[in-house]
């Protein structure tokens, strides 16, 4: 029943048509032409869809973005400045395969991993920011995504910056064994100690945030923000309907339901998401002490 | 010590006598005053806290609970904790800061409980909490792993400062069925999933993971729990003695940096070229 505590969370929410060929239906229907919501199955154009910032206008379910779009959408033009860009993973259990996996992955995607981190500015404020990715073995947290997490907070610590999260995961990669596990201490530590110099942490819960994600560094936000509709849980919805023998609710482990348990602040629609981090970054600023604007 | 396969230690600490902290605390500890409650939701059955002392020094004593039989087991639910288990280690763990007592956590769990009202109460929440706030606690804190270490669920009581292993004693980011079953699909290879998986007490220390192997007696522990519940007393004893003479500061960025340093990366690899 424990079985898929850091499981990949399977693509039940899934817009990325990439990660989810088998499981389509016969009536599917051609990929780049139409969109067919997961949530409720509504059936838009690829361009209305596109164009309303690949969010599903009849549920407003919003679907997965690059870490490359997400960052366009929420930076000041011109303002990232990417660190840790070379980064990538070696094998330390020697996991078969992994190596070959990995490279493949970066030829397919462009990524060296599943995080972006650097820093921005962010309707004017300057802030440093991490967005996981999914389409990079589903964002799940190895050594790359712990370093380079733990390294941004650890920049904004001695910098005096905040940080904003775009969180997305499936937990804790598998293939890297104990040393995933052990990235879930080492990026909490960093952002305990962010926490300790007094500095604003926002995060975002982007679809899907899971497993060792959400029991970690996800959940330590001052703020936590998610986006309308997206998956949030620690356990996989399968593992839990095996334990209980039912099957749960479409809207269980749903950002509402995570509102409604109180472990989430506020739901924010992309459109208005720059602004609401903007206008919450200006609000924190202390030093200043220009906080009416 | 034994060269035993990781899939015949999981044999071992699955036997139905393999002792647990039921059977170690009154052999390690004196005066064990138990503590119940979150003080928000309830009294969580798999994890039991309190304080007594060890070889006269007051400690709190945090401890996961596996039953050694169906009635216990249904009171422990089998060793998986809710979120109110993990504030309530958490509650005793800011008690023991508050009075300078060191907290010795005793780890033996597949994994937190995975259900609907974890959920709810936010079991993401409670584990990611304890490790942040583990990370940061003005105590020594020492983390032994008793049987099972079965991912978040374990880890959020072993952040600590030290962290030892009993000989047959397993810790994995997933339990080996769980493993199998993600990667291959097939959770019946979870034997296969064991031998790769790098999960044994001597794969760990050289992972740089568990700093040290507790001896158990030939075959196992429950073999002998008097002479294991030994074993891990004077490992404690040792444990704390370095511990203790460490100014706070000093423990907390070594705490941090035990941590820090876990992970296998290489940078300014020219373009793309593996390994």
């Amino acid at each position: 029943m424990l079985e898929d505590l850091f499981s990949v969370v399977k693509t039940r929410l899934s817009a990325d048509s990439k990660n989810d060929e088998p499981r389509r239906s016969k009536t599917d229907i051609p990929k780049d032409l139409l969109f067919k919501c997961p949530r409720c199955s509504n059936v838009t154009f690829m361009e209305e869809f596109q164009n309303n910032g690949k969010v599903c206008p009849a549920c407003s379910y919003h679907a997965r973005l690059s870490a490359k779009e997400r960052i366009e959408i929420t930076v000041d033009k011109g303002s990232f400045e990417e660190f840790d860009s070379e980064m990538i993973s070696k094998n330390p259990i020697d996991f078969p395969d992994y190596d070959a996996k990995q490279q493949a992955l970066r030829d397919k995607t462009g990524l060296k991993d599943a995080v972006i981190t650097g820093k921005a500015d962010i309707r004017g404020e300057k802030t440093v920011i991490i967005v996981m990715d999914s389409n990079y073995m589903m964002a799940s947290m190895g050594s790359v995504v712990g370093e380079k997490i733990t390294r941004a907070f650890e920049y904004a610590t001695e910098n005096r910056l905040p940080v904003v999260a775009f969180t997305a995961s499936g937990g804790a990669r598998m293939q890297e064994g104990i040393v995933s596990l052990m990235q879930m201490a080492k990026t909490s530590g960093a952002v305990a100690r962010h926490d300790q110099a007094g500095l604003l942490y926002i995060a975002v819960m982007t679809d899907p945030t899971t497993g060792g994600v959400t029991a970690s560094f996800a959940s330590l936000g001052d703020i936590i923000i998610a986006e309308p509709k997206v998956l949030i849980g620690f356990a996989g919805r399968r593992v839990i309907e095996g334990t209980i023998r039912q099957k749960l609710p479409d809207e269980f482990q749903s950002a509402e339901f995570m509102l409604q348990a109180g472990f989430v602040d506020m739901i924010v629609e992309r459109r208005r998401m720059r602004r609401t981090l903007g206008h919450l970054l200006r609000l924190h600023k202390t030093e200043e002490g220009d906080v009416n604007e | 010590m034994s060269d035993l396969t990781a899939s015949q230690r999981l044999d071992i600490v699955r036997h139905k006598g393999r002792p647990t902290v039921k059977d170690y605390i009154p052999l390690i500890f004196d005066d064990f005053f138990e503590m119940h409650g979150d003080r928000y939701f309830g009294d969580d059955g798999a994890v039991m806290g309190g304080v007594c002392r060890f070889k006269g020094t007051a400690v709190t004593v945090i401890a996961q609970v596996k039953g050694r039989n169906l009635e216990e087991n249904k009171q422990c639910n089998f060793g998986m904790p809710h979120p109110e288990g993990y504030r309530k280690a958490l509650r005793l763990a800011k008690q023991a800061e508050k009075f300078h007592r060191p907290v010795i956590c005793l780890v033996d769990t597949s994994g937190a409980f995975c259900g609907v009202e974890a959920e709810k109460r936010g079991q993401g929440e409670a584990i990611a909490r304890s490790i942040s706030e583990f990370m940061t606690l003005r105590t020594p804190v020492i983390s032994i792993i008793l049987g099972e270490g079965g991912s978040g669920g374990a880890l959020a009581m072993a952040v600590c400062d030290e962290l030892a292993m009993l000989e047959n004693a397993i810790y994995s980011v997933i339990s080996p069925r769980g493993f199998a079953s993600i990667l291959w699909k097939d959770a019946s290879r979870e034997r296969e999933a064991c031998d790769i998986m790098k999960i044994t007490a001597e794969d760990l220390v050289e992972l740089k993971v568990c700093d040290h192997i507790i001896e158990e007696p030939a075959g196992g522990a429950h073999n002998d729990c008097e002479q294991t519940a030994e074993n891990i007393s004077d490992y404690i004893s040792a444990a704390l003695k370095r511990k203790l003479q460490k100014g706070l500061d000093e423990l907390l960025n070594e705490r941090y940096n035990k941590f820090r340093v876990v992970g296998e990366y290489e940078e300014n690899v020219s373009a793309d070229e593996p390994g």
